[in-house]
């Protein structure tokens, strides 16, 4: 996958049935350590799904039902006595339009470390503050950490949701259709974000915006009709994709 | 989305095939001129210089367009890439047959000089070379591409086998020095050409395949 053959997470013949249609088949696909996946494809073609079984997300849909192997670490997540809390402590999602919760910037970001059991009021400061730090928060909000988090910008409620699972110290940030609620300039300072915390996260993003996959992601992922077309570094899959649907949906040809 | 990005690459394909044209039209005109002693159209051809030139432009002025509005990527990408090395080498050639011209005129002032005869088989070969790649680019056909980057090594013999008739010339007719000197600067603009088609037949194979086969000797066989 990458030049050194790291992976974080491995999918193996990954399936997945809503009631009696058939989301996901036979994926296979790896995702390095510290580096920017993204997944690109059609509506409907399951990237969010994929997205969504990383960290079980999916579990919490009656009629879905996954078999095959994802492997975290080299552990199967999907096999019994996994713990849910601590699968999405490692594992955190970010979604299409900026979901803070309706408490104050402080309480947004320290939540996640407070259902952990961090209650100490000094710790939980220090930690609100590197959460802030990471996304670029801190200078803007250290005077506004009371303030209603849902009076933010757009940009900064999507920068506030990604503080609150960089609180928890997470591994893996998956996200879907992050910049999709942002105009382009917002989009720049997300992507901007989005490969700084690379050098310490592994990151999977699902986007509709080819141009955006092109520019932040080292890997891109092609999915069609619920299948892993193609994976390979970004650079690849745009300029000479061994694929030919991989080359007829990049190119415009259809989707 | 696509149908815009097509109909940009379909006019920019009908501008590079018209300067393919009028290129090899001038080199086709530049060794005419040369062989047939015809100092009217070698003169035509100097007097022409600018036509090439805005062609170039224009061309490059499309691909940049399209770049920046479409952002295209792949086949497409490669296209446009390919297409923009295409035209300077294009441009170059053109250049080049014109310098042959005026070389040409210089040396029709020495009435008694005889050309070598390795020129005239040269001027086939160069003229086939340009042909065979710029048919290969309208087809995509690479196998062609391949068999241009082949035929440069001949050529090459060829400029060397001219080179040793100068020098032999000189020391036989030192009193056509001159005249010797600009048959051997033809030479050498005719094995110029040859190269540039060569770097045509490359880039079509980067287009093609998606493979850089510069400086690969397996590939192409540029002296």
């Amino acid at each position: 996958m990458t030049d050194n053959g790291q992976v974080k997470i491995r999918t193996e013949r990954l399936n997945l049935h809503y009631g009696a249609f058939h989301a996901l088949k036979d994926v296979d696909m790896a995702v390095p350590p510290r580096m920017i996946t993204s997944i690109i494809g059609p509506s409907g073609c399951g990237k969010s799904t994929l997205l969504r079984c990383l960290n079980r997300m999916n579990d919490l849909i009656g009629t879905a039902r996954v078999t095959g192997r994802i492997l975290l670490d080299g552990k199967d997540i999907l096999a019994g006595g996994t713990a849910m809390t601590s699968l999405r402590r490692r594992v955190g999602m970010v979604f299409q339009r900026p979901n803070p919760f309706p408490l104050s910037v402080f309480d947004n970001v320290s939540y996640g470390p407070r259902v952990h059991g961090e209650l100490d009021r000094r710790r939980l400061a220090g930690i609100v503050e590197s959460a802030l730090r990471a996304t670029g928060l801190w200078e803007t909000l250290k005077d506004r950490l009371n303030e209603h988090a849902l009076s933010l910008s757009p940009e900064q409620q999507q920068r506030l949701c990604i503080s609150r699972l960089v609180a928890v110290e997470p591994e893996v940030l998956l996200m879907d259709e992050p910049c999709s609620a942002l105009d382009p300039i917002a989009t720049g300072h997300v992507e901007d974000l989005m490969k700084n915390l690379a050098q310490n996260y592994t990151i999977v993003i699902v986007t509709h915006n080819m141009q955006q996959a092109a520019r932040v992601s080292d890997v891109t992922a092609f999915m069609y009709l619920g299948r892993l077309i193609e994976s390979g570094p970004t650079k690849d899959i745009f300029v000479k994709p061994k694929e030919k649907q991989t080359e007829d949906y990049i190119t415009g040809r259809f989707g | 989305m696509r149908i815009l990005l097509e109909r940009e690459i379909d006019r920019l394909k009908k501008l590079i095939l018209g300067m393919s044209a009028e290129v090899e039209s001038e080199v086709h005109t530049a060794c005419n001129a040369l062989l047939q002693r015809d100092d009217k159209t070698a003169q035509a051809l100097i007097d022409d210089v600018d036509k090439v030139d805005t062609m170039e432009l224009d061309v490059e002025e499309e691909c940049l367009k399209i770049l920046a509005l479409h952002q295209p990527v792949a086949a497409d990408l490669r296209y446009i890439v390919s297409v923009m090395k295409i035209n300077r080498d294009l441009e170059r050639i053109s250049d080049i047959a014109v310098h042959m011209a005026e070389r040409t005129l210089k040396i029709f002032a020495e009435p008694d000089l005889l050309l070598p005869a390795q020129l005239s088989d040269m001027s086939v070969r160069v003229q086939a070379m340009l042909k065979k790649v710029l048919d290969a680019f309208v087809r995509l056909d690479v196998e062609a591409a391949r068999n241009v980057c082949m035929a440069d090594s001949e050529v090459d013999t060829l400029n060397r086998e001219v080179l040793r008739q100068v020098k032999e010339g000189v020391l036989r007719k030192p009193e056509q020095f001159d005249a010797l000197l600009q048959v051997m600067h033809v030479s050498r603009h005719l094995e110029r050409i040859a190269d540039h088609a060569t770097n045509i037949a490359e880039d079509l194979i980067y287009m093609v395949e998606g493979r850089i086969v510069r400086h690969s000797p397996e590939v192409s066989d540029k002296g």
